[in-house]
């Protein structure tokens, strides 16, 4: 029997609201790798990537034609690299490999040059976090992480204060392109393991040899669907529009897992329900908020708009998945969304509101073009203020800030592709520096003592 | 192995001939056929059963899109499971 409204409802979501599954993320643990030497581990580390992950594209591709939905990124987490060597020597030339084991496997980003430091950081990892900026300008496809929070631990200052000086470093490294290296490196608290989209991805200790992690997204379908419900619809209609439209597409989420988990021979491991914007007309997060009335996103509602929107998300997708992981939640990057986009030319949205948001948010600051003379103190209180929302609301937050050298507020910076365009954001210029210098770890919260 | 053929496009004669010539022709059966005209604009959905052909899922998707370039309809298909994992409990 062919029902008809259900392909014609389907196929308008694929066809005009940009409804697509937005990665599979292949998770490989890369502990069996290491070896006596950064040569020898950097050996391993390239062979068994490009084994486990060789059809990782094919078969998504494979998907893709088989059910007519777009699978837009097909990409590659691994072991947090920090894990896998004891000097620089040995961590550049485990990002040499990785660089490479991802271009010839086809993909074009692979998380886990990542370090989890939220308590304390060992010689080793203290000697890989001096890499990072040279391991992201020299290579294309690397993607790196620090987890410097959690609620377990509280904020590890200390690594915060390295943060505004790597991401400095690495917006000087790669000045001639516009700071592109500082969007591959993003600072969690409360990073997750399972996450399958970069620049935070990373497989975490915790999980198996060879793990499938899906991200799904579609702005554009909650979109019209709000539309649809009308100006007049109360909040109760509204979550309940939100929660059908996720269900919908974190079942597909699910199908696609399943397929892509078989076919490459892995564990299944999470959906993660993301709302993931990009630049695309009509594939906004924005703009839902926008069709829920507010005049434009950043006004005052904003925050009440996007937590009703985020609940209803993982309330519709947590039924639909059978193993729901990752950030899970909506996105707010402001490059890669054009209604944030228009916002912040329009004077509707700033630095600051987003913060607020971002505690009712799947993640955090995320794709934020600032000044290229923000002093590393400023940089490291901003990441400080969000590590502080994630630890005591018990949340993953992130900052993934721009500091384009060069320009100033009301410029712009291309980065083409799903990075979108960012426009230069102002920041607070007051100096925080008397208390970002103290140097320790501000405790872990109350809400921490749950034993 | 069952799917959905969606073809979409302004009408014009001999569009349901050619579509399921082509499936004939690639040892793909016909099981269910919905079909309507509004305002000259053609839109049909086949279910189709894929079992008897030989051929990758990814040709036949090329076959019909070429056919459907050629005869100015979009023609597409896709496994029934997306449909039914959207729209099934």
């Amino acid at each position: 029997m062919i029902d008809r409204s259900a392909i014609l409802e389907t196929n308008e979501m694929i066809d005009k609201d940009n409804f697509d599954v937005r990665t599979i993320t292949m998770g490989i643990s890369l502990f069996d790798c290491i070896a006596d030497s950064g040569a020898g581990t950097s050996e391993r580390v390239y062979k068994k990537i490009t084994e486990s992950a060789k059809n990782l594209v094919s078969v998504g591709r494979e998907i893709e034609s088989e059910y007519g939905v777009p699978i837009v990124n097909k990409r590659i987490s691994v072991t947090p690299v920090s894990l896998l060597g004891k000097t620089e020597t040995d961590f550049m030339q485990i990002a040499d490999a990785l660089d490479k084991a991802a271009g010839d496997c086809g993909v074009n980003f692979i998380g886990g040059y990542t370090a989890l430091v939220h308590k304390g950081a060992t010689t080793s990892e203290n000697a890989f976090l001096n890499t990072v900026p040279e391991a992201l300008s020299v290579t294309e496809r690397l993607c790196s992480s620090v987890n410097a929070a959690s609620t377990r631990a509280g904020i590890n200052m200390d690594a915060v204060k390295r943060m505004g000086e790597i991401i400095k470093k690495t917006a000087d490294l790669t000045k001639d392109r516009d700071a592109i290296g500082c969007a591959k490196f993003v600072v969690f608290a409360n990073a997750v393991e399972d996450n399958p989209f970069m620049a935070g991805a990373f497989n975490g200790v915790g999980e198996g040899d060879r793990v499938i992690n899906v991200g799904v997204s579609g702005p554009g379908a909650v979109r019209r669907a709000l539309e649809r419900c009308g100006a007049d619809a109360d909040f109760g209609e509204l979550s309940e529009c939100i929660k059908k439209t996720a269900f919908k597409i974190t079942r597909v989420g699910q199908l696609v897992a399943r397929q892509a988990a078989e076919r490459l021979n892995a564990t299944m491991g999470i959906i993660d329900l993301s709302l993931a914007p990009t630049p695309a007309v009509g594939d906004s997060v924005a703009h839902i908020l926008e069709v829920m009335g507010l005049s434009s996103v950043g006004a005052h509602g904003s925050t009440a708009a996007l937590a009703m929107l985020n609940d209803a998300v993982k309330k519709g997708g947590l039924m639909a998945g059978v193993y729901v992981g990752g950030l899970s939640g909506a996105f707010i990057p402001v490059s890669e969304d054009a209604g944030m986009i228009e916002a912040v030319g329009r004077g509707s949205l700033s630095l600051e509101k987003l913060e607020a948001m971002t505690s009712v948010c799947s993640v955090g600051l995320d794709m934020i073009a600032i000044p290229g003379d923000t002093p590393e103190d400023i940089i490291e209180a901003i990441i400080a203020d969000e590590c502080a929302i994630g630890v005591v609301n018990n949340k993953t937050t992130a900052v993934r800030l721009i500091p384009v050298p060069g320009k100033t507020v009301g410029e712009k910076v291309e980065f083409g592709g799903l990075l979108g365009t960012a426009p230069v954001m102002a920041v607070n210029k007051f100096s925080p520096a008397g208390f970002i210098n103290r140097g320790g770890r501000i405790p872990a919260p109350i809400i921490s003592n749950r034993n | 192995m069952r799917a959905i053929v969606s073809v979409v496009g302004k009408d014009r004669m001999g569009i349901i001939a050619q579509v399921s010539g082509l499936l004939f022709s690639i040892d793909i059966n016909v099981m269910d056929l919905s079909q309507s005209v509004m305002n000259d604009y053609f839109h049909m959905i086949m279910l189709v059963d894929m079992s008897n052909c030989a051929r990758k899922f990814e040709d036949i998707s090329a076959a019909l899109a070429a056919l459907g370039a050629e005869i100015g309809m979009s023609i597409k298909i896709q496994h029934e499971d997306i449909f039914n994992a959207m729209h099934k409990i």
